[in-house]
Parts: C-alpha cells; structure tokens; sequence
C-alpha cells in the first residue's frame, strides 16, 4: 500500500519534471526565433549589400544608374537633421526632466504633464508627420526643409529623453540635496552643480537611444513630404567670409538614409535593391553601434554607482 | 550684531531662481502644447474634410479611392487591412513574447539572461524600414516557396515580420511585470512542491496579469500604428479583405502612398491624410488609454 503510493507520487513528480523541461525548451526555442531572424536580416543583407559598400558609394550622389548611386547626400542629411533634432530635443527634454522631479509640486498641471508624456510615447510616428506638415511646412512655412525634419524627430523622440532624465535624477538620493541645501544652495544651484553632473551618464544614455531611434525613423519625413531625389548637398554651414557660419542649410531639400533606402527597395529592379541593401546595412550598424554604446554606458553606471 | 550684507535677502537670487523654475515649466508644458497640436491640427483638417464627405459614407462605404475621378470616401477597406496585418503580427508576438517572458523571468540562469536583454533591446532599435526590406525581400520569397500562390506583397509577410519585430516590446515590459511578483508569492508555491512551470503559469503569471494585458495592448498598438513594414510589403492598394494572403493597404500605408505623390496643399486628397489619420490618432489612444488603466492596476497590487 505505501509503496503503491510513493510510485504514483513518484511517476506525477516525473510528469511536472517533465513538462518543466519541455517549457525550458519551448523558451529557449521562442527566444532563438527573435535571435535568429534578426541573424538571417542581417546575413541576408550582407550577403547582399557588402560588396556594394566602397569609398564611391559614400561619396557619391544618387543616380538612375543603379551602379554608381551612391549616398552621399544621404548620410550629409541625416547628419544635418540630427543635429537639429538633438538641438531642439535635448535641451528641452532634459529641462522638462528636471521640471517634473524637482520643482513640479502634487497638483493637478503636473498630473495632466506625465499622462501627457506617457501618451505621446504611444502616438504612432506617422502621426508627429503630419503634425510636421500641417504646422511646420505649412503653418510655420518652413518648407519640406531640414528644419522641418528634424522638428519633427525632436517632438517624436521628446518622450524618450524626458523619461531618461527623470529615472536618471530620481536616482540620487535625497541627501545629495539636502547636503547642497544646507549649505545654502538654492534649487537652481543644487540642480545645475550636483543633480545634472551625477545624472550626466544616465541622461546620455536617454538622448543616445532617442537618437538611434531618430535616424531609422522614416515615416514621419516621407510625410512631410521630403523628396527622394536629392543629387546636391545643402549648403555648406561654414562661410569663408564674415561672419562664418551660415544658417542657409535649414531651408534646404535633403534626403535621409532610411528614405533613400526606402526609396531603392520600392524599385523592381535588382541593382537597386542591392543598393537598398547596403545603404540598409549602413543604418544598421549605425542604430546598432549608438544602441550598443547606450547600452554599454547604462551596464558601467550600474557597476559604478555607489552613493 | 546685524546680518552681514551679502548673506541677507537677495531680490536677485530669488528672481533668477523664479525665472529659471518657470522656464523649466514652459519646457515641460511643450508636451502638452504637443498633444493640443496633434489634435487641433487633425480635427480643423478633418473638419473640411468632413464637410465634403458624410460620415455616414466614411464609415459605410466599402471603397477608399480619394485620387480617382469617381471618388469613393470609405475607410472599411484601410481599416480592414490594419486589422489584418495587426492580427497577424499579434498571433506571433503575444505567444512568443509571453513564452520568452515567462523564460526569461522564471527559467534562465542569470547568464543567459543579461545576454539576452540587452540583445532583445537592440533588436528594438532595428529600424522599421529595414523589416520592411527583409519582409519583401526575404520572408515573401521564403513563404512563396511554402504557398506558391502568394503575391509579391500580402498581409502576411508583411504581418509576420511585424510580429517579430514587436517580440522584444512585449516580452520586455511582461518580463517587468512578472519580475514585479514578490519572491514570497514564490517561494510559497515551491514550497507546497509545485514546479518552476506549474508556479509560472499558476502563480506568477495571474500576480502579474494586469501587467502582461497591459504588454499585449500596447504591443497592439504599436501594430496599429506601424507604418513602414506594410508599406514596403503589403502593397499600397486599398483592398477591402479579410484574407492576409492578399495585399492591401494600412491607414497608416495610404498616408505614406499619399505623401509620396505631390498632392496640392488643402486640397481634398490632402485633407483625406488627416481624416485617415485622426481615425488611427483615436484607434491607438483607445489601446494606450487600456493599457494605461490597466498598468496603474498593477502597480497598486503589491
């Protein structure tokens, strides 16, 4: 009789063993799927696009001859509109941060601010285009300009730095303030010479991934109606004469790297998927690289911080 | 004995300090200001549109062909092709999220672990228009060969990869919510001798249930709202189907397809663009208000 019992206890005991395992497969099985298909988009556009890749095919313009289009005019405006993106975002992402941890008081304007950035993580991308249409292009007339673009990835990417620099300043702890208050500091003083320099890593890592995300967004810039043929660089930012520096190349038409891409991958013909795919191999291992470099700077703070 | 000059009263300081608290203030209201934008701009243009078009027709008419001469204003056949391809992708990330969530948080060792979230996050930062080359480039000639029939762009191909794609959303923030059960609530269950599984799928994952619902809504979301994977591989037709084996096109597709062509400012073709997507503003906020709900829920349980 007892022993009849411990077998059957035995056999259910080897029966959930045995499910524990099989789900221990399943698992390792789901992740590899997310794992290996990014392998397979990888290699499938390596295969493809590496022996594309030359000097010529950055420093060079689009062309309706598959073989010698190049990206030249792609990478210069990304670079342009990140530049305005990131001058716009950073400053008032991080100024908004600092606003909601350290002087908004429990009131009702506060509340209505984070539901707000929370909800405007979730609008679609496309939707910040044609917010970008109807008020910069049209509205403001900027035109379809760099400008317009890269406001349109500042408000887009807004929430993520936002939320870094919160996280980022609620992790010092309180007696970091109350020592600079008790010395007399104010809260600007306390903020700006113990708050930002101590969070500086975090918030980097924020303004980073934002960034990354920026440069393959493509929705919102097709949008706004930026052309796809672009075979001339804005003009040049530095001037030989007085007073040097030049604001021209905000008006100016330009192209990205996700929409020349874009643009290759709608045509039917092979050469230029083949262009397609190294242009796309270039944006990803620029996504990629800024990525991993936030990532990376995240672990270090992490093994580093001890308050 | 009287208070040294320089340590009493600054008026200075106190309005340096004031003016630089209410410029941080119009910094954070910016968000605001957005979200009014975003709304205003879209009504005021809908509006107009809407003065052309009966709403009764936009939402009973089972053609969409604004740029025609015989122009037909129904948005069924893009709001069934977001549905599709939304469907689709769902069917391969909830599953799949939820599994590799559920791995994650209660089966793999610590190794394994920090290799794999920093790896899942940088898959999220692929950008959309590279899926949407590896949808139409790789997936459809790989499923041609498993369904000979397919088209060139379908629903599938293209719903298929946005489900992978939003794998990594989803897993993250239900792997959160499951890490967010407390160790007793385990600790009891494999004390009563219950499995690792039996405690996952018992235990943890009814403690964790509002914050996984809240995973899946805002994954779903975020398949309404993608914009560049369907597209590249959907087709930009508007196809008013149920079948994903048929291309056809998103709201969020036809917007592109529109901006590409060279439509004159406040025409009625111009103001469709907004009218479509005021309806895609409406259909995420709805999932990002549930999802929102059910995440304060969560939170407030332990």
């Amino acid at each position: 009789m007892r022993d009849k019992n411990l077998g059957e206890i035995r056999a259910i005991i080897a029966r959930h063993k045995l499910w524990d395992l099989i789900f221990m497969i399943v698992g390792i099985f789901a992740l590899m799927i997310a794992v290996l298909t990014f392998m397979a988009l990888f290699a499938h556009m390596l295969i493809d696009g590496l022996p594309r890749l030359s000097w010529d095919f950055f420093t060079s313009f689009p062309s309706r001859r598959p073989g010698s289009a190049g990206i030249l005019s792609a990478w210069v405006g990304t670079t342009l509109v990140m530049l305005v993106t990131a001058a716009a975002a950073v400053p008032m992402g991080i100024g908004a941060g600092i606003y909601l941890e350290e002087y908004a008081s429990k009131n009702i304007i506060t509340e209505i601010i984070e539901i707000n950035v929370t909800n405007l993580a979730g609008v679609p991308s496309i939707i910040y285009g044609l917010l970008a249409l109807s008020l910069f292009v049209h509205q403001f007339g900027f035109g379809q300009s760099i400008l317009s673009a890269g406001l349109a990835l500042a408000l887009l990417i807004l929430p993520v730095v936002i939320v870094a620099t919160r996280e980022a300043i609620r992790a010092i702890p309180v007696v970091i303030r109350e020592g600079a208050y008790a010395l007399g500091a104010t809260k600007w003083q306390t903020v700006s010479d113990h708050l930002l320099p101590y969070s500086a890593a975090g918030i980097l890592t924020g303004v980073i991934i934002g960034l990354a995300r920026a440069i393959g967004e493509t929705a919102p810039i097709i949008t706004i109606g930026a052309l796809t043929f672009i075979a001339f660089l804005p003009p040049s930012p530095v001037k030989a004469e007085f007073p040097f520096v030049s604001f021209e190349w905000l008006m100016a038409p330009f192209t990205v790297m996700p929409i020349q891409m874009f643009n290759w991958v709608s045509r039917p013909e092979e050469a230029f998927q083949i262009n397609a795919a190294a242009a796309g191999l270039v944006l990803v291992v620029m996504t990629l690289a800024m990525n991993a470099i936030a990532i990376y700077l995240r672990y270090r703070m992490r093994k580093n911080l001890k308050w | 004995m009287t208070q040294p000059k320089r340590l009493g009263y600054s008026y200075r300081r106190h309005l340096g300090e004031r003016f630089i608290e209410a410029l941080l203030f119009l910094m954070a209201f910016v968000s605001v200001a957005i979200t009014i934008a975003i709304v205003a701009m879209l009504v005021k243009e809908s509006i107009v549109f809407f003065e052309h078009v009966s709403l009764w027709e936009f939402f009973t008419d089972t053609e969409w062909t604004p740029l025609f001469d015989n122009a037909h204003y129904g948005i069924l056949p893009l709001i069934s092709g977001t549905v599709v391809s939304s469907s689709v992708a769902l069917l391969v990330a909830i599953p799949l999220g939820t599994i590799t969530a559920i791995y994650l948080s209660e089966f793999a060792p610590f190794a394994v672990r920090e290799m794999a979230k920093p790896f899942l996050e940088l898959l999220g930062g692929v950008p959309t228009v590279v899926y949407g080359y590896f949808a139409l480039l790789f997936v459809t000639p790989l499923l041609q060969k498993i369904f000979p029939e397919l088209p060139g762009f379908s629903l599938l191909s293209a719903g298929l990869v946005m489900g992978i794609m939003i794998i990594p959303y989803v897993s993250s923030m239900a792997e959160d919510a499951m890490r967010a059960v407390p160790m007793h609530l385990r600790e009891g269950s494999y004390a009563m001798g219950a499995t690792r599984f039996q405690t996952a799928i018992r235990v943890v994952m009814p403690g964790a249930f509002s914050g996984i619902a809240a995973a899946y809504i805002l994954g779903i979301s975020r398949a309404v709202g993608e914009t560049m994977v369907v597209a590249i591989a959907a087709g930009m037709q508007p196809n008013l189907t149920w079948n994903p084996m048929e291309p056809a096109a998103t709201i969020t597709a036809y917007i592109v397809q529109v901006s590409l062509g060279d439509l004159p400012h406040g025409s009625i073709g111009y103001q469709t663009i907004f009218a479509a997507g005021l309806t895609l503003l409406l259909l995420t906020l709805i999932f990002n208000i549930i999802g929102h709900v059910l995440r304060k829920r969560y939170r407030e349980v332990y």
